[in-house]
């Protein structure tokens, strides 16, 4: 019989705002493929979410999906939490973030009381509790998903003690946890004390079916032989947008005729302008905002090397898109991409005379640029989310074989 | 009769430091570098010299000592003997020791290790002779066997040898141009009048270098009898078993605790135990057995990888644009007259430094990967790339003071 899996997940593209909605989408159609019967929850706002349970992937195994009404969103920190609620919304929903990451969990109790499932699987901390929720009514084995740690998050810096300690209590009274990387089942271990054995480690992947768009090039921007390297994510400090500007400076004595695109929004935004404007090279970086979709596609084929020079990545599946639509990447060590990506050139995210280096030979030597495209091209094909489902599968299967016998 | 012929090759290449773009017109010691990184030649040097060198050469002169019939050959780089010149006398005086004994050959090759007779066969001359002087002068003999580099091979090296005045050449016993034939004989190159070629016994020269400390391979371990007894299996079918493979085999690839300085010093012992059998050194060996056919080997073959082709050097786009832009630069180079910029403009054509830049089986961390002081083919090509620009500006330089007018007045423009 096939296993069945009640999901805790995020808004799948193209509603979802990063890797975490596409991470959820691609590994959920792979297990569906799998044959796996995937019960998804996800929370939805209210006047957006419907009542009654929707079924997707009409040519594959079809997932149901159960809307929740919450405010919960992907990646919102405390503040925005609530300087985005509306006076409406502030009686619906939890005042605070943390409330509503509670309220959510009751949500999902009331929910696994009703259904049947042998596994629960939830998908980064603001779930946490709502899985764990679950499995108190239940008595099903937890799996939880870890595609970012509040280490992660803040870069280090600002730490929320309240998230942290949600995170390590979820993951201390799970079964398993997955690591979407070693970089990440390192934090894991270390900063959170959970033992090696209990967290088994996942890659992202990719598939290429989804990016079958036949995206232009934007050759206005590479007339008269403009080179375009391109940033694209979230500005905040986790994505270390600010040494992508730095890096850029160094390299534009070098080759000024360059383009450094920054593809994203976030809290950032202002200070790198004023960063670009100070180092007098605003007229060469284009802030082009939050694009998806088929723009986005358009942005990575249009560049000569794409960069991610994040603080901390625990994955980071943005350098695969870039590589997919045939785009050569420049990534940061502190990544778990770098653990799966060989053909792509690294750098410590700190050194920025390093990525220089090695985006001004990119952009002289046309022979390295095609050698790391076509070599990592082939590389991508690789790195599918069959491959992670698959993983998954197994870590279920030991699970409903033995289960839970072992303590940590 | 069955003879054995010991050919190691004794090579360290000159490193490129991690040389970036801000280096390019300010540093010119590409070669330098003095941290921990494994591009650190000196130290890197020493190391293999405690694990190989020495102990190895140790051994070979103890068997010399106690075998009269035991005989090597030794082909040692250029710049190999100038880094144990510079970071390691004692390895100089250790070979020279081995060499007095009269039953060590020194086979001739590029001093620079490198695929020079590819692109420019003045400066393929050119190299062959300083190493012929190098060995001169530390040795006090004259090499009569040539042995290219990596053992690239092809009939017109082989013509292009015999006419600089060797008696013989050294190649891969590659199954794609023997065929049926066995490499135990000496063959004639098609088309040449005299010279005769050696070719390497692959299976049982990669038995040593490569399958000895294997255990998936069956016949694990490997011993001195055993070995010795497949040896003596070729008598009859066979004049030479050509043993050719890298020194550094010996405690540097084969680590010492596996067992293979005990395996080198009684195999000797075991293989001698059969009255017919002996050991011969390259010209020995060219003396004694007339070549029985001739071999036509119309395209490249070397000994490396299992392609045994040139593709370990020359098969991406990064190797084939830095192996032009090193060689663009050769009338430029030659003619500034400047020993320095014409040493560091050869040292950069080593082999090595294209090897570093090979991504074949590169994601799959086989040996490629095992051998390579840098992160990735691209960090090798990326240093590369930054030293040759740095070379141009010291070849434009070079160009504006000789052309620089001395001593007369040029004639005003406007005459």
């Amino acid at each position: 019989m096939a296993i069945r899996v009640l999901m805790f997940g995020w808004e799948f593209p193209p509603h979802n705002s990063g890797g975490l909605g596409t991470a959820c989408f691609g590994l959920t159609r792979a297990l569906a493929r799998e044959e796996v019967d995937v019960l998804f929850v996800l929370p939805k706002r209210v006047g957006v979410a419907t009542d009654h349970a929707r079924l997707i992937f009409a040519d594959d195994r079809p997932i149901t999906v159960r809307e929740v009404t919450s405010s919960l969103t992907p990646y919102v920190t405390g503040s925005q939490y609530e300087a985005m609620l509306t006076p409406e919304e502030r009686s619906l929903y939890g005042p605070t973030l943390l409330d509503e990451v509670r309220r959510y969990a009751v949500r999902a109790g009331e929910i696994a009381k009703k259904e049947q499932f042998d596994i629960i699987h939830a998908h980064d901390w603001l779930s946490f509790l709502a899985g764990l929720e679950a499995k108190k009514v239940s008595g099903k084995p937890l799996v939880l998903h870890m595609h970012a740690t509040e280490f992660d998050r803040t870069g280090g810096q600002g730490m929320n003690t309240e998230v942290f300690q949600i995170e390590q209590m979820a993951m201390m009274r799970a079964d398993r946890v997955v690591a979407v990387s070693n970089y990440t089942k390192e934090k894991i271990v270390s900063q959170y004390g959970v033992h090696p054995d209990k967290v088994m480690v996942v890659h992202n992947g990719i598939d290429e079916e989804d990016y079958s768009y036949s995206a232009d090039r934007l050759e206005s921007l590479r007339a008269h032989g403009t080179k375009i390297v391109l940033f694209t994510g979230r500005l905040t400090v986790q994505k270390g947008p600010e040494y992508f500007i730095r890096a850029a400076k160094r390299v534009l004595d070098f080759c000024p005729n360059t383009i450094f695109v920054i593809a994203g929004s976030g809290d950032l935004e202002y200070r790198l302008m004023r960063e670009a404007a100070h180092l007098g090279i605003s007229d060469k970086v284009l802030f082009a905002g939050f694009v998806r979709g088929r723009e986005l596609d358009a942005l990575y084929r249009s560049a000569d090397l794409f960069i991610m020079p994040s603080v901390s990545e625990p994955f980071g599946i943005t350098p695969l898109e870039s590589v997919i639509n045939g785009t050569p990447v420049l990534v940061s060590k502190q990544s778990g991409v770098a653990e799966v990506l060989t053909h792509a050139l690294k750098a410590d995210f700190w050194d920025t005379d390093e990525m220089a280096n090695k985006i001004v030979a990119t952009l002289r030597h046309d022979t390295l640029r095609d050698t790391l495209r076509d070599h990592s091209q082939t590389e991508v094909k690789r790195l599918t989310w069959r491959e992670a489902a698959r993983k998954c599968v197994d870590i279920y299967h030991d699970l409903l074989v033995a289960p839970v016998s072992v303590s940590y | 009769m069955s003879s054995v012929c010991f050919y190691f090759q004794v090579h360290q290449p000159f490193r490129i430091k991690r040389y970036r773009i801000f280096d390019v017109g300010n540093d010119q010691e590409y070669f330098s570098d003095d941290s921990e990184r494994d591009t650190n030649n000196a130290r890197v040097f020493h190391k293999v010299a405690r694990k190989c060198y020495l102990p190895a050469n140790a051994v070979l002169l103890e068997l010399l000592e106690r075998h009269p019939e035991f005989k090597v050959s030794f082909s040692l780089s250029g710049v190999f003997l100038e880094q144990a010149e510079m970071y390691a006398p004692e390895v100089i005086e250790s070979f020279q020791k081995l060499v007095a004994t009269g039953r060590v050959e020194i086979l001739s090759e590029t001093y620079y290790h490198s695929l020079s007779f590819l692109h420019s066969k003045n400066e393929f001359r050119a190299q062959v002779a300083l190493h012929r002087d190098k060995v001169q002068k530390i040795f006090g003999v004259t090499p009569q066997v040539f042995r290219n580099t990596e053992l690239i091979y092809r009939n017109d090296i082989a013509h292009e040898v015999e006419a600089m005045g060797y008696k013989g050449i050294i190649a891969e016993g590659a199954d794609h141009v023997l065929g049926w034939r066995s490499p135990n004989f000496l063959y004639q190159p098609e088309g040449a009048q005299k010279i005769k070629l050696l070719l390497k016994n692959y299976k049982l020269s990669d038995d040593v270098a490569f399958r000895f400390s294997s255990r998936d391979w069956a016949e694990w371990p490997l011993t001195a009898p055993k070995f010795a007894q497949w040896l003596s299996a070729v008598n009859g079918n066979g004049h030479v078993i050509n043993l050719f493979m890298d020194y550094e085999t010996f405690g540097e690839h084969q680590w010492e605790d596996t067992g293979i300085f005990d395996f080198l010093r009684a195999m000797p012992e075991e293989f001698l135990k059969h009255p017919d059998n002996d050991f011969v050194t390259p010209s020995e060996a060219i003396d004694r057995y007339d070549a029985v056919a001739p071999l036509d080997v119309p395209d490249y073959m070397s000994w490396a990888d299992v392609e045994r082709d040139l593709s370990a050097w020359l098969s991406n786009a990064i190797q084939h644009d830095a192996m032009r832009a090193i060689y663009v630069l050769e009338h430029e180079v030659m003619e500034s007259g400047d020993p320095k910029l014409i040493d560091d403009w050869r040292r950069l054509q080593t082999s090595d430094h294209f090897y570093y830049m090979c991504t074949k089986w590169f994601a799959d961390g086989d040996v490629h990967k095992y051998f390579n002081p840098y992160d990735s083919p691209y960090e090798a090509f990326i240093a590369y790339m930054n030293v040759l620009q740095d070379m141009r500006l010291r070849v434009e330089a070079s160009r504006a003071k000789r052309k620089r007018p001395t001593g007369v007045l040029a004639a005003p423009l406007y005459a």
